[in-house]
């Protein structure tokens, strides 16, 4: 399975270990990943308050170019806000004739054209649908040991657009949960906002949304995320949320969580880049739930799960 | 109530009014429900309920409207628009409401407006966002000097995990001739 992989700036910058880990973990899963070459911004979700055309243009660049150069491959978006704006092109603006032909005569100022043909996945939909979790557990080679995982969300990969899991009451994560031997730690806040970018302007309404949605989340090991501003506004504000009455979660990326069940080493996922996985949590969550088993009790199990 | 008495409620400029009929457009169909305000995470910090934000706008009241701080409230969760009953794109309506505010660009406006606008230079500008960029587009245009203090902390401490890359020239101008062509079209500045 081949996909034109779109990473956005995120990826790039401060969510670099989501980028690392999803590369890393698609590949041991049969997927080829492609860079698209010469990728731009989607716009996140700062484009519509400024230009309602640059909102519809940004993301229609990038779907041009795997249309013209990549042979309208899928298109592999691990952030939510990304895949959201790709979608959005696909949704609204194409069958809509008028605003199409708008959005092209911007495309043209560069040489470009989308004629609407290039498929929009998030990286969840395609673990989902293209890979399985059958597949997943025949990878797992170092279990989660019961570890109780709490999956969140957020909101983008869900609305307005759903198109792989239900809105109302997402479960796409808990098979993966379940495949590496984790445990599903259900929580009402899993689609709850995080207050995205509230957090630069109005800090305060943000830090409530994160202390509620921590709070709710306080009964399990760590929380794992699909997003790169889903996972900055959960960890990086912690002692803030506690102010307001949160509770401290470890959280970390699905993608980080699965390389490491599949074997690779916490450098390799680079969980060190994590805010909230200090080594004193590190190390709490080992104790708890990724407890290597003594080599001798290894033989012992080898037959049952076997 | 006719047209008439409605526009003697808020005067607007051309550019506004190009605005607010887009937005009439997108709210038209509601039936004053409150599905939206039921659904939305932010309602705490509002002044106005987006119920009531969307029969303003339906009857023109562009001044209330611009005075309330509500759609900056907005966190594009888009709970509103999927749980509508009319289907109608609320999240894209407070949108709307942010352009508008931003065209008419009073000085909150223009704070409120800050984060996005800073994004958007930097994108211009390097194709690609650069968070330390952006961030100093973003504390220049807030014009306010305890902003930059209160984020330091987390810089500091970004710093220390390795997250914070020095800006460089990203993918140069390679935006630029679409974002010229989007401002011509949309007759902004």
């Amino acid at each position: 399975m081949k996909y034109a992989y779109y990473p956005g700036c995120s990826l790039t910058e401060s969510a670099c270990e989501f980028d690392v880990s999803t590369r890393l973990v698609m590949e041991r899963l049969g997927c080829e990943l492609i860079e698209i070459p010469d990728w731009t911004c989607c716009g996140a979700s700062a484009a519509e308050p400024v230009s309602r055309l640059m909102n519809y243009a940004l993301p229609a660049r990038n779907l041009a170019i795997v249309e013209q150069e990549m042979d309208g491959l899928d298109v592999l978006a691990p952030c939510s806000a990304c895949y959201l704006n790709l979608l959005k092109v696909n949704r609204e603006v194409v069958g809509d004739r008028r605003l199409h032909g708008r959005v092209n005569e911007v495309l043209a100022a560069s040489g470009l054209h989308y004629r609407g043909e290039v498929r929009v996945r998030h990286l969840l939909d395609v673990l989902k649908n293209d890979v399985g979790a059958k597949i997943v557990e025949q990878k797992i080679t170092d279990g989660l040991q019961g570890m109780k995982v709490a999956p969140y969300y957020g909101c983008q990969i869900l609305r307005p657009y759903p198109v792989f899991d239900e809105p109302g009451r997402p479960v796409s994560m808990e098979p993966f949960i379940e495949a590496m031997g984790g445990e599903v730690y259900r929580f009402d806040m899993s689609n709850r906002c995080c207050g995205a970018s509230l957090m630069m302007g109005h800090p305060e309404v943000a830090i409530r949304s994160v202390a509620e949605i921590l709070n709710d989340a306080a009964g399990a090991d760590a929380i794992v995320t699909v997003c790169p501003l889903c996972q900055m506004n959960l960890e990086a504000y912690q002692a803030k949320a506690r102010k307001a009455g949160g509770q401290s979660v470890p959280v970390l990326y699905l993608t980080q969580l699965l390389g490491l069940a599949m074997g690779l080493d916490e450098k390799d996922v680079q969980l060190a880049a994590n805010l909230t996985m200090t080594p004193a949590v590190r190390r709490g969550i080992a104790d708890r739930a990724w407890a290597v088993p003594a080599p001798g009790d290894e033989d012992e199990t080898a037959g049952l799960n076997g | 109530m006719n047209g008439a008495v409605r526009e003697t409620w808020s005067p607007a400029s051309e550019a506004d009014q190009m605005v607010l009929k887009e937005l009439r457009e997108t709210v038209g169909a509601c039936m004053q429900c409150g599905t939206c305000t039921a659904s939305c995470p932010n309602w705490h910090a509002m002044d106005i309920t987006p119920r009531a934000m969307w029969r303003m706008i339906q009857f023109g009241m562009l001044d209330r409207i611009l005075e309330s701080k509500t759609f900056w409230m907005c966190s594009a969760c888009y709970m509103c628009t999927l749980r509508c009953p009319r289907g109608l794109k609320l999240t894209s309506a407070m949108a709307g409401l942010k352009r508008l505010a931003g065209v008419e660009g009073s000085r909150s406006a223009r704070r409120n407006q800050a984060f996005y606008a800073a994004f958007m230079d930097d994108v211009e500008a390097h194709g690609r966002v650069q968070e330390t960029s952006m961030m100093q587009r973003y504390f220049i245009k807030s014009r306010d000097p305890m902003l930059p203090l209160s984020f330091l902390p987390l810089g500091v401490r970004m710093i220390g995990k390795g997250k914070v890359h020095l800006p460089g020239k990203g993918r140069g101008d390679v935006l630029r001739p679409m974002f010229a062509k989007a401002r011509e079209m949309e007759g902004l500045s």
